[in-house]
């Protein structure tokens, strides 16, 4: 069973899990599965600046914070105490263009080649972390959910919007990764 | 401010307290186990994996699709579940899903979040859980989507919807 446990997961059993958390959420109280609310909830309570879009009562909320929080300690239980240390194994190709740029470590869950303190003031680094994460934020909030709130909560619930929005998630994603990652690698 | 409060809340927020009930904050706690679990499951499957996610927007593995599409009809059967059979909670309130209404925010926005997904390799869950495996410089990207969020809310009179 512990062995089982400490490899990597098949998406037949992580994907059936993930999608659990729809219903326990709402069995335990009521709430809608969502992360990216979290983040607002963390501007509203730090830094509402009279901004009406952070005037609400954001400790009705705190729940997401705990629920945050907790996905911060499952992260750091799961790489601690229930996993062997291995090397993620991807497809060959994508090996062989990352090497091209000079990726090569594949000890991490990120590649430590390109996000780490180190490159976090290279052009590379920056582009990747600080203008990443900012398109992150300010992009679900925008589209009103990631893919937690819109890809599996609302389309769980048959709901067009988030079905709209996931397509256009993916549409970035394709963008970014084959178009324009290789001229940022490059760099 | 009551209504507008009101307003914004169901216009946007995604995660808003359907329960009318009130708790001690120790209730929350309920929350952070789940939270545990599901770091768990991101990190077990990769699915926070920058590499992974990079793999799916290359087409060269099935995993990433395999993981969101199978949680998704896990989701459909649940809700449909629990629609069917009228499940309450724990609590005994009744089950309430507030209905998504549609703006372009859902394009723009969806675009711009899809760049930075597949250039951090991170959504805002997996964020949390990439900090906790150890990779303290991601703590940056998430003040980072912090602040796009805030800018966000900033512009948001000003901005397409």
């Amino acid at each position: 069973m512990m062995t089982f446990i400490k490899q990597p997961w098949p998406w037949y059993v992580a994907g059936p899990l993930i999608g659990l958390t729809v219903p326990i959420l709402l069995i335990l109280g009521n709430k809608s599965f969502g992360i990216s609310s979290s983040l607002r909830h963390i501007c509203a309570s730090c830094m509402p600046a009279n901004i009406p879009f952070f005037q609400y009562d954001w400790k009705k909320e705190v729940w997401n914070l705990f629920f945050a929080l907790g996905i911060f300690l499952g992260g750091a239980i799961a790489i601690n105490l229930l996993s062997i240390p291995s090397v993620i194994q991807i497809n060959p190709k994508l090996v062989q263009e990352l090497a091209g740029y000079g990726i090569t470590n594949y000890n991490n869950l990120v590649p430590e080649d390109i996000i780490s303190w180190q490159s976090l003031f290279t052009m590379k680094g920056f582009i990747l972390m600080i203008i990443g994460g900012f398109l992150v934020g300010f992009g679900t909030r925008y589209a009103g959910g990631c893919t937690s709130g819109h890809a599996i909560m609302g389309l769980s619930n048959l709901q067009r919007p988030s079905l709209i929005a996931t397509i256009f998630f993916m549409i970035g994603g394709f963008i970014m990764a084959n178009l324009i990652l290789p001229f940022v690698l490059s760099l | 401010m009551g209504n507008k409060n009101f307003e914004t809340r169901s216009l946007d927020a995604m995660c808003v307290n359907e329960s009318m009930l009130k708790h001690k904050w120790y209730h929350n706690l309920k929350y952070l186990v789940v939270g545990i679990l599901f770091g768990i499951v991101l990190i077990k499957a990769e699915v926070v994996s920058w590499f992974r996610i990079q793999e799916m927007f290359r087409l060269q593995s099935f995993h990433m699709y395999g993981i969101i599409g199978s949680a998704v009809i896990t989701g459909i059967i649940s809700i449909w579940v629990i629609k069917k059979f009228n499940i309450k909670t724990i609590y005994g309130e009744p089950i309430t899903i507030s209905p998504k209404t549609f703006n372009k925010g859902q394009i723009y926005g969806g675009l711009i979040f899809g760049l930075g997904w597949a250039m951090t390799g991170a959504c805002p869950g997996p964020i949390f859980a990439q900090i906790g495996t150890g990779s303290t410089v991601i703590l940056v990207t998430l003040l980072s989507a912090v602040a796009g969020t805030w800018v966000y809310g900033w512009l948001r009179e000003k901005l397409p919807h």
